[in-house]
């Protein structure tokens, strides 16, 4: 069924990403870990994937970086072959409230969040057209479609995210490539450390925040080849948040 | 690294990526129409990519949109190349 192939997990150093990383692992795939800073949160996912007898090699870019797309996929191919999968979980955010916004922090977040995820998207499509084949996964979130007072620029980002992936989705979907979003809630991971947990709990009907393995979970399926025929949509593991 | 991009050898790669993205291969020479071969224009971009990067031409989208026909192409890519 599955081309030979690779797949790329973006800001899989910590957090949903990593949990993916693993995840892509189990179902077979060879997996780029990419991270930025965190070299050796990355070099444990590697070791982690390769102990349990998967393969996987950490790759390191700076994706708000121009040229970091071609660069990235252009180094997994060499050592995996075509990337058949691509999972956009590299982001950042940077609040405050719309009139104290910095241009800096308003760009930073879009060219993370946004920008890099369409020149991944772009990137990987060529070998994906060619294979007949191809899984996008780009994580976004609740907020975006939803309001977050202090995070215009992060909702804004996801939201674009969104919109992105639909219709790259419907360009490609003759081709057996799907293109889809996943928008987490409130998980745990070293993006929300500075949130208090109890406090978002009480607003979510699950009563508890999120796992990063349970959005790898929904990622994994949308990924896989039984998620064939599920495409240019955004499925959402937020507890009931959004409900 | 990449070939020159000679007429006939254009030529080859041209057809030879129609034929992969799914064209008759007896109906594809200079005249026929993408229309006619039923090429759409994610094929197009198929092709653009196979072009570049068997001779480092670049195709932009409204660079092909209002070619017609292969030999049109095949055309563009030689004098672009040169
Ligand atoms: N946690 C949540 O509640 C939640 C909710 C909704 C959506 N999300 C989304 O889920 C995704 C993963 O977040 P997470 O919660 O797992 O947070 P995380 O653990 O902080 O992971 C974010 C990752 O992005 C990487 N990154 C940030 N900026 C980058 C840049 N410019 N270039 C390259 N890599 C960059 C980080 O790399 P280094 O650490 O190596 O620098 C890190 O690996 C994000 O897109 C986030 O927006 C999270």
């Amino acid at each position: 069924m599955r081309p030979d192939g690779a797949a790329l997990v973006t800001g899989a150093s910590g957090g949903i990403g990593a949990a993916v990383a693993d995840r892509l692992a189990g179902q077979g795939w060879p997996v780029g870990v990419h991270y930025r800073s965190d070299e050796a949160g990355a070099a444990e996912v590697v070791e982690r994937i390769e102990s349990g007898g998967g393969s996987a090699v950490a790759l390191h870019a700076d994706v708000s970086e121009r040229d970091a797309a071609d660069r990235l996929v252009g180094e997994l191919e060499d050592r995996f072959g075509p990337v058949l999968a691509l999972v956009n979980s590299a982001g950042t955010r940077a609040d405050g409230l719309a009139p104290q916004l910095k241009d800096e922090h308003w760009d930073r977040v879009i060219e993370t969040n946004l920008s890099a995820a369409f020149r991944l998207t772009r990137r990987v499509l060529r070998p994906m057209l060619r294979a007949r084949y191809g899984r996008v996964v780009n994580i976004a979130s609740v907020v975006g479609p939803r309001a977050n007072a202090g995070q215009s620029n992060y909702a804004a980002s996801k939201a674009g995210l969104i919109a992105m992936t639909h219709t790259v989705a419907v360009e490609v979907a003759r081709r057996g490539i799907t293109v889809n979003a996943v928008a987490p809630g409130f998980v745990e991971t070293g993006l929300t450390a500075d949130i208090s947990s109890e406090a978002v709990a009480a607003e979510i009907p699950a009563r508890r925040p999120g796992r990063p393995e349970e959005v790898a979970a929904c990622v994994g399926f949308l990924a896989s080849d039984e998620a064939s025929y599920v495409t240019g949509t955004t499925l959402t593991v937020d507890g009931g948040m959004s409900a | 690294m990449t070939a020159k991009a000679e007429p006939e050898a254009v030529e080859k790669v041209i057809f030879d990526g129609l034929a992969e993205v799914g064209a008759e291969p007896s109906d594809i020479n200079r005249e026929a129409t993408f229309e006619a071969l039923d090429v759409d224009s994610l094929d197009l971009v198929e092709i653009a990519q196979i072009v570049e990067d068997e001779f480092g031409v670049e195709l932009a989208g409204e660079d092909v949109q209002d070619l017609k026909t292969v030999g049109e192409v095949v055309d563009l890519v030689v004098s672009k190349g040169s």
